[in-house]
């Protein structure tokens, strides 16, 4: 009785962009809300010193103030923000208090709360508080995080906060017995997600219920709603968290910040609901930064190009504060060197490093891009030493369906492994070698064409998705016959009602016009919920949904027996599911039950999806001014089973463009003082539509995950995974003749003018030496 | 200050301090939440609507600047509860994620092809250079802006063809 698939696997247009296109999304700004009271945080100029005082008496006095709070109104233990996922003893030592007490250790950090009529008064009060502070030398990188000489924690020894070690096989004897290695140092530069939209959250307290509602989480309210009702006293039940329209989350977005606290703090304080904006100034110095790591990485070969082993050490900048997931970015560095590559000996050591800068978090493959950039660069020089051929020697070393699944190292100190699931990764590199026409554009590489250098390169990717534990769903059949979708996944605008209704309506034989709504994220819309990170919320969302699809069909039959007096397994669910037949009986759905029906669903998940691809670019690089075009750009992915290609397309072209961003244009610039000189976006270079005109992307669906009865993988991330090596090594390619070999990122054009100037001062040098 | 706008065709008088933005006027006072505010700054591109036939940043614009003026924003751009052709194009190509930088993508490419109706894919990107969008990658709205041009054509173009 089950029908094929009529909407999986189809481009259906996205049922969220009708209120999209109007101008009726509703973000958390655009809720409306009697009598909120407005909120603006007083945050230190400071990167790092002594709170000597808070003066707050004259921001009291003025008109329209309600309150202005620091941290002695909070109580005699100022909450701390925990950490979410893999922490350590040291790590969970430097977490952040929700506003700082006796320290400042970034610029942006929140020291006073102002509550008042509007946002105006609010932004006047707080211009009116003086914060005194005596300054401390700042830490800014990882020489001064390992001197040790200036600390952010006094009662720590040491700002380094904690450390994650990838282990496989015997790296050491390995490198001992390898006829050829290389060691290079690399480093990847601090940038940051950007979403268009700013956070905001609004909050209502009611008394006479005792409960709280939170508006405008995102990515993991339920976690969210944990955290926050322990800071309160409150027990969980008594607190909503509401997931409204996100104006894009890229992994920063939905932690918990110092925000969520103190918003719903005043509310039920001051009796009023209170909303927080922030602008984008704000979000530069407060929303979680990503991304800089110093490394180290070894490669050793054979001869041939056969990958012996790898190893090495990396030093990510977390900050000032551990925040919710400081943590995946080190782990996925420790893990991922080997990324799709067959490599049997691995041991990376990542440190966690404090530093007087804005606390870092998640962005899209968080660890994957930084330790992706790193190995595919260092296989271009391996290729290059070794005489072979760039292609080849990938193609050599990637694994084969043969070879699946294939264990994964061992990240310490968690002992945690895990292993990729299935697929054949050379068929996706052949495929992009095809797509970007390598073999005839190999002539180009290195040529000198109208004043320009052109390079070509092409780089491969695993991407981790569909993380567990478990999602829930739930399904309600109303009396119209119409059924409402909840599940505990977020949105953040991947398109998810639409494809959570394309799921719904396959797996339930019905119409998608049946599906009346999708409701997603908020803690009233399931009992447990785990959010949207790690590529998951289609997999284990969807999953989740079918689940619960079987479930209500087995209801609605159980229903029906009761009813005909018949067996359960004499029961016809038919029509779409407009009614039930047993024999001659039939009885539409809606006189059946003549209430609604509903039933849960949940999907568990122990191991990880991996998908997996390879990228190539081909660039002109123009020596006069450094200036890199992307003249086209490849990706393709094999994602196991496309749910919707046209939101997977989105998924990847939009990935590829911001990983373009952060490898030509993006960098979060600090100076010695620990100031950010990049505050804003007319000095924080994002890509614009004229910069990348030509991207492409291939999805296909060749080996599906055994791991979950989709057969689908995560497919969020992959598009920015690879991009930093890619547009590296086409680069170098580019610029070979000259000698230039990029090791940091962003290749912007000063850096890349500057790459240049080098390399002909080193020639000259050499020249004169020679004479 | 008192203050009399035409807006999406209705004449709306509002009373703002002289410190309120446009943008915020729009959103808080008439509470057109369409048009969104994504910088302040005048970079994104997210609040721009067409004030008396142009494309205009309303976080750069107070509101009793615009005193008299002829607005449109997103809410106005179709009649009633149907898309018109250039938010069917968009939907159609996938020229949207969030759904955040749209409003202010449609504004402007509506103000474009009102007037230039032939314009050209390089066009177009220079022109939309000045909206930021972070989920697309851009390509689906070129893509939709490419298709909704017919339904701009002016008579005689369409009769040349």
């Amino acid at each position: 009785m089950s029908r094929p698939d009529a909407y999986i696997g189809k481009p259906i247009e996205r049922l969220e962009d009708l209120r999209f296109l109007r101008g009726r999304g509703q973000y958390v700004d655009d809720l409306e809300c009697a009598g909120a009271l407005h909120a603006v945080v007083v945050r230190s100029a400071v990167a790092h010193g002594r709170i000597r005082s808070i003066d707050t008496a004259a921001a009291r006095t003025l008109p329209g103030v309600h309150a202005v709070f620091t941290a002695t109104d909070l109580g005699a233990k100022v909450p701390v923000i925990p950490v979410r996922s893999e922490s350590q003893p040291s790590l969970d030592q430097a977490v952040q208090p929700v506003l700082a007490h006796g320290k400042v250790r970034y610029v942006g950090e929140p020291v006073a709360f102002v509550v008042a009529e509007t946002a105006a008064l609010a932004e006047d009060a707080a211009d009116a508080v003086t914060v005194d502070i005596d300054p401390l030398r700042a830490v800014i990188d990882r020489a001064g995080a390992e001197a040790g000489d200036v600390l952010l924690f006094e009662h720590s020894a040491t700002n380094t906060a904690g450390r994650f070690t990838g282990v496989r096989g015997d790296a050491a004897k390995a490198f001992a017995a390898a006829p050829y290695v290389r060691r290079e140092r690399f480093r990847v530069q601090r940038y940051a997600p950007v979403p268009l939209e700013t956070r905001g959250l609004l909050a209502r307290w009611d008394a006479h219920a005792e409960r709280l509602t939170l508006a405008g989480a995102a990515k993991v309210p339920f976690w969210v709603r944990s955290v926050l009702a322990a800071m309160m006293a409150l027990p969980e039940q008594c607190v909503d968290v509401i997931e409204t329209d996100i104006g894009g989350g890229f992994g920063a977005r939905g932690e918990f910040f110092p925000e969520d606290f103190l918003v719903a703090f005043a509310a039920r304080r001051l009796g009023r609901p209170v909303k927080w904006i922030e602008d984008r100034r704000e979000h530069f110095l407060s929303t979680a930064h990503a991304r800089e790591v110093d490394c180290e990485l070894e490669i050793a070969c054979r001869r041939d190009g056969v990958i012996l082993a790898l190893r090495g050490q990396a030093w990510t900048n977390a900050g000032a504060y551990i925040r919710p997931n400081v943590a995946s970015a080190p782990r996925n560095i420790a893990q991922m060197g080997a990324g799709p590559y067959r490599i049997a000996d691995l041991h990376m050591e990542v440190s966690v490093l404090l530093s007087n800068k804005t606390p870092t978090g998640s962005y899209r493959g968080p660890g994957r891009f930084e330790i992706d950039f790193c190995r595919e660069r260092l296989i271009d020089l391996a290729c290059a030493d070794l005489g072979l051929d760039r292609a080849e020697m990938r193609r050599r070393n990637l694994l084969t369906d043969a070879e699946m699944p294939h264990a994964l190292p061992i990240v310490l100190p968690h002992g945690k492994g895990g292993e990729l699931d299935s697929g054949d990764y050379r068929v996706t590199f052949d495929r992009c070698l095809a797509e970007i026409r390598w073999d005839e554009k190999a002539s180009l590489q290195g040529r000198l064409i109208d004043g320009r250098y052109h390079g070509l390169a092409i780089g491969c990717y695993v991407e981790g998705g569909a993380i567990g534990p478990r999602e829930n769903a739930r399904l309600v059949l109303d009396s119209e016959g119409m059924v409402t979708v909840y599940v505990g996944t977020s949105a953040l605008g991947q398109g998810q009602e639409t494809v959570f209704a394309q799921i719904a309506a396959d797996a339930l034989g019905i119409p998608i016009e049946h599906v009346k709504d999708v409701f997603h994220g908020s803690t009233t819309c399931v009992e447990e919920g785990f959010g949207s990170f790690g590529s998951r919320a289609s997999v284990m969302g969807g999953c989740a949904i079918a689940a619960a699809a079987e479930k209500l069909k087995d209801s609605i039959r159980e229903a029906a027996a009761a009813r005909f007096g018949c067996p359960v397994s004499a029961i016809e669910i038919i029509e779409g599911m407009r009614a039930v037949r047993a024999g001659e009986l039939q009885l539409p759905l809606h006189e059946l039950a003549g209430r609604e029906l509903a039933a849960e669903g949940t999907f568990a998940a122990e191991k990880r999806t991996y998908s997996y691809g390879a990228h190539a670019a081909h660039v002109a690089v123009d020596p006069r001014t450094g200036q890199v075009e992307v003249l086209e750009y490849v990706a393709v992915e094999d994602v196991g089973r496309i749910l919707n290609p046209s939101t997977l397309h989105g998924q990847a072209l939009g990935a590829i463009v911001q990983g373009l961003g952060g490898s030509l244009l993006e960098e979060l610039i600090y100076d010695e003082h620990g100031q950010l000189l990049t505050a804003s976006l007319a000095s924080y270079l994002l890509p614009s539509m004229d910069d990348y005109p030509d991207i492409r992307a291939v999805a296909l669906e060749l080996y599906p995950s055994p791991l979950n009865p989709l057969g689908a993988k995560g497919g969020g991330e992959g598009g920015i995974i690879p991009v930093g090596g890619v547009i590296a090594n086409a680069v170098a390619c580019a610029l070979g003749d000259l000698g230039v070999q990029p090791f940091e990122l962003p290749l912007s054009p000063p850096r890349v003018w500057q790459l240049i100037e080098d390399a002909r001062g080193s020639r000259r040098q050499a020249q004169r030496t020679a004479r | 200050m008192r203050t009399t706008l035409h807006v999406n065709g209705k004449l709306v008088e509002v009373d703002v301090e002289p410190r309120l933005t446009l943008a915020d006027c729009l959103r808080h006072e008439l509470r057109l939440t369409g048009t969104h505010v994504g910088c302040e700054h005048g970079v994104c591109g997210a609040c721009t609507i067409i004030v008396d036939g142009q494309a205009v940043r309303s976080c750069l614009v107070l509101a009793v600047q615009a005193d008299g003026a002829s607005i449109q924003t997103v809410e106005g751009l179709a009649g009633g509860d149907a898309l018109g052709p250039l938010q069917t194009a968009f939907r159609r190509h996938h020229g949207l994620q969030c759904g955040f930088c749209t409003p202010g993508m449609l504004m402007t490419a509506h103000a474009l092809l009102q007037a230039e109706p032939e314009a050209s894919e390089a066009r177009i990107r220079e022109v939309l250079s000045g909206n930021l969008c972070r989920c697309t990658g851009y390509v689906g709205i070129v893509k939709a802006l490419l298709d909704a041009r017919s339904a701009y054509a002016r008579p005689h173009t369409r009769e040349a063809r």
